[in-house]
């Protein structure tokens, strides 16, 4: 056996991937060969850190440096310096937005002290290509606790007392799912897991299935031996290549390993499983939906009952449960039901993932006990605003979700309060928004993408969306009234009532909650005909200020459309609003700040 | 893998390989590894030194390394650490490296001769 003195771990996940983490792996490895260190340290590819603001990121243990944005160039003198001298390359390692120095040790860092990792638990971590570096962080042993000693109606009652609720968006308590479907009648039963993550900006299923996809072999095949089921499929979209790659490797190498397939290990317990691609269609996120396009059918969803527990898959009972959920599972069985229980609130237990994004500094990807304020998740662990703007609001639960304003900063995260403010825990996306945002036009922006991903099917979802995205084109095109307001709630609440399934039910919560909490703005853009973010185009103003005006033309210069009057050292400049075209360039250029947008 | 006894087995096994990540164990053997260590040998000492280690399979022990230890005419050297406990080891050896680790780390007997306060005496 290999002992090493040093772990190099260095993140394969989507992000960091994308700014060049392999090729900072490749050099890595020559350069460890060039000091000949190779036996010595080695060069792990592992999931995602969280902190995808800070990639590519490199963690050398086992002091725990954390060295943010590594560049090629930086890679030999992390080697000749860190790893040959044992000297921490401090000008690289990771500094904390708002603090003076930077972070020794991953410990030490504000992001991940707040976290409590469960459903993560291994990304970052491990090799997600190696099953034995799984097995070390206790892989497949929940499968050999559930196999030799319990029940499947003992793993049943496991996960209905634990709490844990469907991390996919509605949050129906799992164990209970996986009862209805234990008791469904049927000779074949299938277990099916929903990966087809289609909020923009959450990535959290990818994320798991980059990071740790043997959690998701193993959690299918405990919760198929719970309620009967021989087999499994993995929907997951086509969009996700190194998701899909990597859990290819884990199907098959838990395969080789009799870990999948017939009499596993010896248990007599069958299961296998395989992946169904999806082309990426918001709806398929639905369960019907997405039973639909398993079976080959174009995705559209269905009236429920029947539930997929009963009639799912090719009208089988079919257990169908969210990544995330699945990644629960194994950490619930070996720690207890109890354990789980413990963390989080009176209806909302253990830990939950979020995709932080938008005016945030910390972007990136977090684990959090449920109960947790929003004000912590976004101030502590998401390190605030950028730029010393003020916070206006945050959307959770994808571009379906509400907005929440900064008077329920302080409202602890769990799936009824987030109701009750008019938004929803959704898979966890999060968003925030800073003043520069106008509201009006996130709710416009978000209507954008639910009107392109409504199936067609009913038509409230269908005519309805595509109505409040007219209205809301009036407004922050000024030509609003103020019934259009009215009449956007009004066919908000409709579309609410009356729509099929969850897409629909749920695409006018962003208006829905934009009205609620700052309908000031939209009443700004109505009767005076003014955005008061300064967003949106049609109703902005860009004008001189005559008292700061240096009288340098400088603006009337850079103007496209020359509609800035002047004389140059003489007069203050005038813009004409009937031909300027709000294009900005006059405010940029200006020199002295002589220009306003307003 | 046919059963589940062989996967407790592999487990024991690959837990002894990621120990690592979650950080130094209560004992760490630290070599002096600036330019003056180098010079002296210090590689050679490290590469000994973990060799031994891996002989006796001392799992709770790390090797790092560390700038000028400040005493550069008595290179290479290292500081070993347990808990609050340190011992300096100079003037050492590959050698001297393999018996600091049986000696000192398997036996629990300190290797008086290559102490720093016999050559600071």
């Amino acid at each position: 056996m290999e002992l090493y003195r040093s772990h190099v771990l260095v993140c394969g996940s989507t992000g960091c991937v994308s700014s060049d983490s392999l090729k900072i792996i490749d050099l890595f490895n020559k350069e460890l060969e060039k000091h000949g260190l190779e036996k010595e340290i080695k060069v792990v590819q592992t999931g995602c850190f969280g902190l995808c603001e800070a990639g590519p990121i490199v963690i050398v243990y086992p002091e725990g440096s954390f060295y943010s944005q590594v560049k090629l160039d930086d890679v030999p003198r992390i080697t000749e310096e860190h790893l040959l001298k044992g000297l921490i390359v401090h000008d690289l390692t990771y500094k904390e937005p708002g603090k003076k120095e930077a972070s020794d040790s991953i410990d030490d860092m504000g992001f991940y002290k707040k976290q409590q990792r469960v459903a993560l638990r291994n990304c970052g971590v491990i090799d997600p290509e190696i099953l034995k570096e799984y097995i070390a962080y206790d892989g497949y042993a929940a499968l050999a606790k559930v196999l030799t000693k319990m029940s499947p109606e003992e793993v049943v009652e496991t996960i209905k007392a634990s709490g844990l609720r469907g991390r996919g968006g509605g949050g129906f308590p799992t164990g209970l799912k996986w009862e209805f479907t234990s008791k469904a009648e049927g000779d074949v039963k299938y277990v099916a897991c929903n990966a087809d993550e289609g909020d923009p900006g959450a990535f959290m299923d990818r994320s798991v299935l980059e990071g740790d996809p043997h959690t998701l072999v193993e959690s299918m095949t405990i919760a198929a031996y719970a309620v009967g089921a021989n087999y499994g499929f993995v929907y997951v979209r086509a969009e996700y290549p190194i998701a899909v790659k990597r859990l290819q490797i884990a199907i098959d190498q838990a395969r080789e390993n009799d870990l999948l397939g017939e009499d596993i290990l010896g248990s007599g317990f069958s299961f296998d499983m395989e992946i169904r691609e999806g082309a990426g269609a918001f709806v398929c996120g639905e369960e019907t939906a997405l039973i639909q396009s398993i079976e080959g059918r174009r995705g559209m969803p269905k009236v429920r009952p029947p539930f997929p527990a009963n009639k799912g898959i090719f009208d089988k009972p079919t257990l169908l449960n969210n990544v995330e959920t699945f990644a629960n599972i194994n950490q619930i069985i070996l720690k207890g039901a109890d354990w789980f229980a413990g963390i989080g609130t009176e209806k909302s237990k253990g830990t939950k993932v979020f995709a932080l994004g938008g005016k945030i500094n910390n972007t990136g990807l977090l684990e959090i006990p449920m109960g947790t304020t929003l004000q912590e998740t976004i101030f502590e662990v998401g390190g605030g605003i950028p730029n010393g703007k003020a916070f206006k609001a945050v959307q959770t639960g994808g571009p379906s979700g509400g907005c929440i304003p900064a008077e329920h900063l302080d409202t602890p995260i769990d799936y009824e309060n987030l109701i009750a403010l008019g938004s929803m825990m959704g898979s966890g996306g999060m968003i925030v928004m800073d003043e520069d945002n106008c509201m009006v036009d996130v709710a416009r922006f978000f209507l954008d993408f639910t009107e392109e991903e409504s199936c067609g099917k009913c038509t409230p979802c269908r005519e309805g969306i595509k109505r409040m995205h007219e209205l809301l084109d009036k407004i922050t095109e000024g030509k609003g009234k103020l019934q259009d307001v009215d009449k956007l709630e009004t066919l908000a609440k409709t579309i609410k009532k009356a729509s099929l399934c969850g897409l629909g039910q749920t695409a006018p919560n962003p208006v829905l909650s934009t009205i609620r909490y700052f309908r000031y703005e939209y009443e700004a853009h109505v009767n005076e005909k003014m955005c008061p973010a300064g967003v949106c185009q049609a109703l902005l103003q860009f004008l001189v200020i005559p008292e700061k005006c240096k009288k340098c033309g400088i603006c009337a210069a850079k103007c496209p459309v020359n509609c800035i009057s002047g004389v140059k050292g003489k007069e203050v400049y005038l813009i004409d609003q009937a031909k300027c075209i709000k294009c900005g360039a006059c405010l940029e250029a200006c020199p002295f700040d002589a220009i306003k947008k307003g | 893998m046919k059963t589940f006894a062989e996967l407790e087995a592999i487990r024991k096994k690959a837990q002894k390989d990621v120990r690592l990540r979650s950080g130094s164990g209560d004992v760490r053997v630290v070599v002096g590894m600036d330019n003056c260590g180098i010079e002296a040998g210090a590689r050679q000492i490290t590469i000994a030194l973990m060799d031994e280690i891996n002989k006796h399979n001392l799992q709770d022990v790390t090797v790092t390394q560390t700038e000028c230890l400040g005493a550069c005419r008595l290179e290479p050297m290292l500081e070993l650490y347990e808990g609050e406990k340190k011992t300096t080891y100079v003037k050492l050896t590959p050698e001297l490296a393999r018996q600091i680790v049986t000696e000192h780390l398997v036996n629990g007997k300190t290797l008086k001769s290559q102490t720093i306060g016999v050559f600071e005496r």
